[in-house]
């Protein structure tokens, strides 16, 4: 059985990208099945792990709510695209030197929403950290070294 | 003679002793003595326990060896997650 | 073999040991480009979808596939006939012991469905949408039979039963009739009467814990591929490739070598991913379809049918002296197995008194078989359960003797030489330096406001060794490839890494560790049991030292001088002495680049069954604050001390630590499974199963305690699991200091603590009239 397809033109880390989909499909399905970007990580299709998150037309999004042909026409941003050619984010570096990722699984959506929450507040309190993240989860960490390693970052990007 | 104590359920097969004298020199002739002793006990002897040799634990070792005032627990197997 | 004279408590000056490095997958983890178990795509692939059965107890009367393999894009249609029937074959599995015949049902169901999820048919198909819509077309008749869920129920005479043939072992003599008792356990010294008799205080609590999952936020996934000649290979997310493969190999009939199982990066075991689940059923359907099938569990599947830790009713009753001396403990432990036998009881038994110095001891413990998913490890399997009643108990019995809770512990502390419940003594451990270190910590201290209290617990786990392979391959250049095969979930390579570099006495950057698969070193027991860093540990330094032997060899012929003259130093083999020559030091790069003209490549090979595991005591402290008109708690400062025998690297150790006392304040606030009367799970989901989020938990502080484990070149103790024993007692234990209730079930969630602030609450009008 073969659902009618649509044809989508977006942006994806700043690179023109058009694909076809079913109607059904996820942001998060056509990342992974389609278009081979396998960072983003599906946790539980429901919005609520944030191991697939993304940013929409600079908005924090999980992936997986996010139906492919919504995105038509809009940016997307994925961890493949958070390195800045040969140098890590700051968040990135700051995940590796304070041990921020046992597993990592989580770690590209936290990385993302990290970034997301820097975008548009480049000086957050350990709190305002902590709820902005509340939507990812993680289940190794206990959240301590991520949250020092986002301040971190924070603080070193303010400098620069 | 090393001292042997079995611990948990094991003095069950056993006809309820729980402390023997035994001559071996390591787990392997250990058990067989034990089975020896006392035929119900062989096969539980197989696999799911672990010795413990004077205060040291082993798991799956024959050859460990016992020595001659050795203290020996056989114990259930320590398993993690 | 390479001397070291020098035991591991002497040599605290290291180069790369103590150190907090970059690990060496970092940088793949934090761009997205490591591979976990979902990742991989293979052409030709198929999907691959479980039918699971949406009754918690019923017979299997028939099932009919015909319509699902006819449906266009369906190449296979699995079930039961597809996957061997295996007899009664007790093998390890990382947690307790698992019984072959078991696996296999609960791989895919045989006579009967026992839980809601329990799987009974599979399918792949060219897509997933076609793969369900297969599923919706097998037909299945099922004559539904009555349920039990909880593990009280389940022991009644007239519980509806799991296995007609269950006669419960360890008791003598053995009953007539089955019953859902699997089996009975019992440890005991002394005698618990004169004890009892000896106490001052007696205390006696039941307490009731609900299952609760690991919480991996990665769902099982593999991807299997078998060939026209029966040759498998498999990528699957597991803490252990080589127990896949030894499962898998059972359950389809293969001989073992024919399967070669890679493990993918891991996102989270806890020890839920130490058993199969999808990758018999993956290579079944790719055997018979001819061509790849990947399989991956929705987040619904992962919480319907895969192992939780078990819930558990308890009985503990301690008694002490005026002056703070515990004369005698009794614990009565009844835990749910899920659907078939095996839940961690015996381990609990074990572990329940064990931070405590006691003459007069006894555990008993039930493992009782209930209509839900078959019950896996999840960190310190067991444990948890029983040191959380004990905990609790010990607060209360201090409150009542007007002790600190800290003093009580260390006056009755298990230290070396404490003869332990389960028989033999306890080697050098660092309870003592646990509970010291933990007064002497300024949040022992620090002030506590209206409705906010303070509690600790103490935990005790034993650590494991067992079966490690390490290979170091000595590249041209001098650098090495470690090949090890124990999965990396918390870091562990990167603590590998740096004994390697160490013992070589080589820069860090020079050593790449890979995780070797199945073919590709020797059997290597699995990621669990915290042993990764403390075996695969021993395996590694012993790989390293045989390179050093090897080397020296070399150079001993280069120089043309005895083996005995020639030492290795800080990365260089040197002549040992001014009498055996004036021979410039030469690097590993040197040697290297001559090894295959002094005799062929330099590789060295440890495969070990590591024993001499340390146990590792933790002891927490928390405050709360309770809000008076939610029942919500908050966790306001978290403390974690912990006996590591030595951090070989810090970070991972304090994330050990930190991830573990998380897990357990969601066992402790908030995690529970919620079954309906109808044995179906209602909430299988991260919305409603509710693990700690960020904003529910402060930063965990933690303390590094240090007593070497004398088995270990640098005094490893496992550290994994202990962090998760503490944090409910402790925090039960800071709710009654804050509210003056103590609650005996888990999870003190916001309705239940909510509900007895009211009840407590005496009405004035009673005191009126």
């Amino acid at each position: 059985m073969s659902k009618t397809k649509s044809h989508v033109a977006t942006n994806v880390n700043g690179n023109a990208v058009e694909f076809l989909c079913e109607p059904q499909q996820t942001l998060l399905d056509v990342l992974r099945d389609e278009l081979d970007l396998t960072g983003s990580k599906e946790g539980c299709s429901s919005g609520d792990c944030g191991a697939c998150s993304v940013i929409l037309d600079g908005r924090l999004v999980c992936a997986c709510l996010v139906l492919a042909v919504e995105t038509n026409g809009h940016r997307i941003e994925t961890i493949e695209g958070m390195a800045e050619g040969d140098s890590l984010h700051p968040l990135q570096q700051k995940f590796l030197e304070h041990s921020a990722l046992q597993c990592g699984i989580c770690t590209p959506g936290f990385l993302i929403a990290a970034k997301a929450l820097l975008d548009i507040d480049p000086d957050p309190t350990e709190t305002q950290v902590r709820y902005w993240l509340a939507g990812n989860l993680c289940r190794c960490t206990g959240y301590d070294k991520i949250v020092r390693a986002v301040l971190d970052a924070a603080a070193e990007m303010r400098a620069n | 003679m090393a001292r042997v104590v079995l611990n948990g359920n094991l003095k069950q097969f056993s006809d309820g002793k729980s402390e023997f004298d035994i001559e071996a020199k390591n787990v392997r002739q250990l058990f067989a003595e034990l089975g020896a002793l006392h035929p119900a006990l062989a096969p539980h002897l197989e696999e799911g326990i672990a010795v413990a040799i004077d205060g040291e634990i082993f798991q799956d070792a024959w050859f460990a060896a016992i020595g001659p005032d050795s203290e020996v627990h056989v114990i259930p197997k320590i398993a993690g997650g | 073999m390479a001397d070291n004279a020098k035991s591991a408590s002497q040599s605290n000056v290291h180069k790369w040991v103590g150190t907090r490095q970059v690990r060496p997958d970092g940088v793949d983890k934090v761009t997205g480009r490591a591979s976990f178990g979902a990742d991989l795509h293979a052409p030709n692939m198929l999907f691959g979808k479980v039918l699971r059965s949406p009754h918690p107890h019923a017979r299997i009367v028939f099932i009919d596939t015909s319509k699902a393999e006819a449906l266009e894009g369906v190449k296979a249609v699995v079930t039961k006939d597809d996957i061997c029937d295996l007899p009664s074959e007790m093998v390890p599995a990382g947690e307790m012991m698992v019984n072959y015949r078991d696996i296999t049902r609960n791989v895919m169901a045989r006579e009967k469905v026992l839980y809601e999820g329990h799987a009974l048919a599979a399918v792949a198909a060219t897509s997933e949408s076609i793969a369900r819509k297969a599923l919706s077309l097998i037909e299945v008749e099922y004559e539904l039979l009555p349920h039990v869920i909880d593990v009280m129920d389940a022991m009644k005479a007239d519980a509806p039963l799991l296995h007609e043939d269950m006669i419960t072992a360890g008791v003598e003599p053995a009953p007539e009739k089955p019953s859902n008792v699997a089996k009975r356990v019992e440890f005991s010294q002394g005698d618990l009467e004169a004890g009892f008799a000896e106490a001052d205080v007696i205390v006696e609590r039941e307490f009731y814990t609900h299952p609760v999952h690991q919480g991996y936020i990665e769902p099982h996934a593999c991807l299997a591929n078998v060939a026209k000649d029966g040759k498998a290979e498999l990528w699957c997310t597991t803490q252990g490739h080589f127990v896949v493969r030894g499962h898998c190999a059972k359950l389809l009939g293969m001989d073992i070598s024919k399967l070669r199982v890679t493990a993918s990066e891991i996102g989270g075991g806890f020890g839920g991913k130490t058993v199969v689940y999808l990758e018999p059923v993956a290579l079944a359907l790719s055997r018979k379809s001819g061509q790849p099938v990947k399989m991956v569990m929705t987040r619904e599947e992962v919480f319907r049918a895969t192992g939780p830790t078990s819930g558990a009713h308890l009985k503990i009753k301690m008694g002490v002296t005026k002056d703070g001396r515990i004369t005698a403990a009794d614990g009565l432990f009844h835990y749910q197995a899920g659907a078939f036998p095996g839940s961690p009881v015996q381990l609990g038994c074990m572990c329940a008194f064990a931070p405590y110095d006691l003459e007069h001891v006894r555990t008993v413990g039930y493992d009782v078989v209930v209509n839900r998913p078959k019950v896996a490890a999840y960190r310190a399997p067991g444990a948890p359960i029983a040191e959380y009643g004990a905990e609790c108990v010990v607060d209360e019995l201090a409150k009542k003797i007007g002790m600190d809770p800290l003093d009580l512990r260390l006056k009755n502390a298990a230290k070396e030489g404490t003869q332990t419940v389960y028989g033999p003594k306890l080697g050098p451990v660092g309870l003592v330096e646990c509970l010291e270190a933990a007064k002497a910590h300024p949040h022992y201290k620090a002030p506590l406001g209206e409705n906010q209290g303070r509690g600790v617990a103490s935990g005790f786990w034993f650590n494991i060794g067992g079966e490690s392979c390490a290979t170091l391959n000595l590249s041209e250049d001098g650098s090495a490839h470690l090949v090890i095969g124990t999965p990396d979930i918390g870091g562990s390579r990167a603590s590998l890494c740096q004994m390697a570099a160490e013992e070589l006495g080589i820069h860090l950057d020079q050593v790449h560790p890979i995780i070797g698969d199945t073919a590709s070193l020797g059997y290597t027991f699995l990621t669990g049991g915290s042993r990764a860093t403390f075996a695969t540990g021993m395996a590694v330094i012993e790989a390293a030292r045989d390179v050093i032997d090897k080397m020296r060899e070399r150079v001993a012929k280069t120089w043309d001088i005895p083996v005995d003259a020639v030492v290795w130093e800080h990365g260089y083999a040197r002549p040992a002495s001014s009498n055996a020559g004036a021979f410039e030091p030469l690097s590993m790069a040197e040697i290297a680049a001559m090894a295959n003209k002094t005799g062929g490549p330099l590789v060295g090979h440890a495969a070990i069954n590591a024993q001499g595991a340390g146990p590792s005591f933790g002891v927490h402290i928390v405050d709360v604050d309770v809000d008076t008109d939610t029942g919500h708690v908050k966790i306001l400062r978290y403390t974690a001390i912990q006996d590591a025998g030595k951090a070989i690297h810090p970070c991972f150790v304090e994330g050990q630590m930190q991830g573990g006392a998380v897990q357990g304040i969601g066992w402790a606030l908030n995690e529970e499974y919620i079954y309906g009367n109808d044995g179906r799970l209602q909430n299988p989901g991260f919305l409603d199963y509710r693990i700690p989020v960020c904003s529910d938990v402060p930063m965990i502080d933690t303390v590094i305690v240090e007593v070497p484990n004398p088995t270990h070149r640098y005094g490893v103790r496992g550290v994994g699991e202990t962090p998760i024993i503490p944090p409910m007692a402790a925090i039960a234990n800071a709710i009654e200091q804050a509210t003056g209730i103590r609650f005996n079930e888990l999870p003190m969630s916001p309705p239940k603590v909510l509900a007895a602030i009211e009840a407590s609450k005496a009405p004035v009008a009673d005191a009126a009239e």
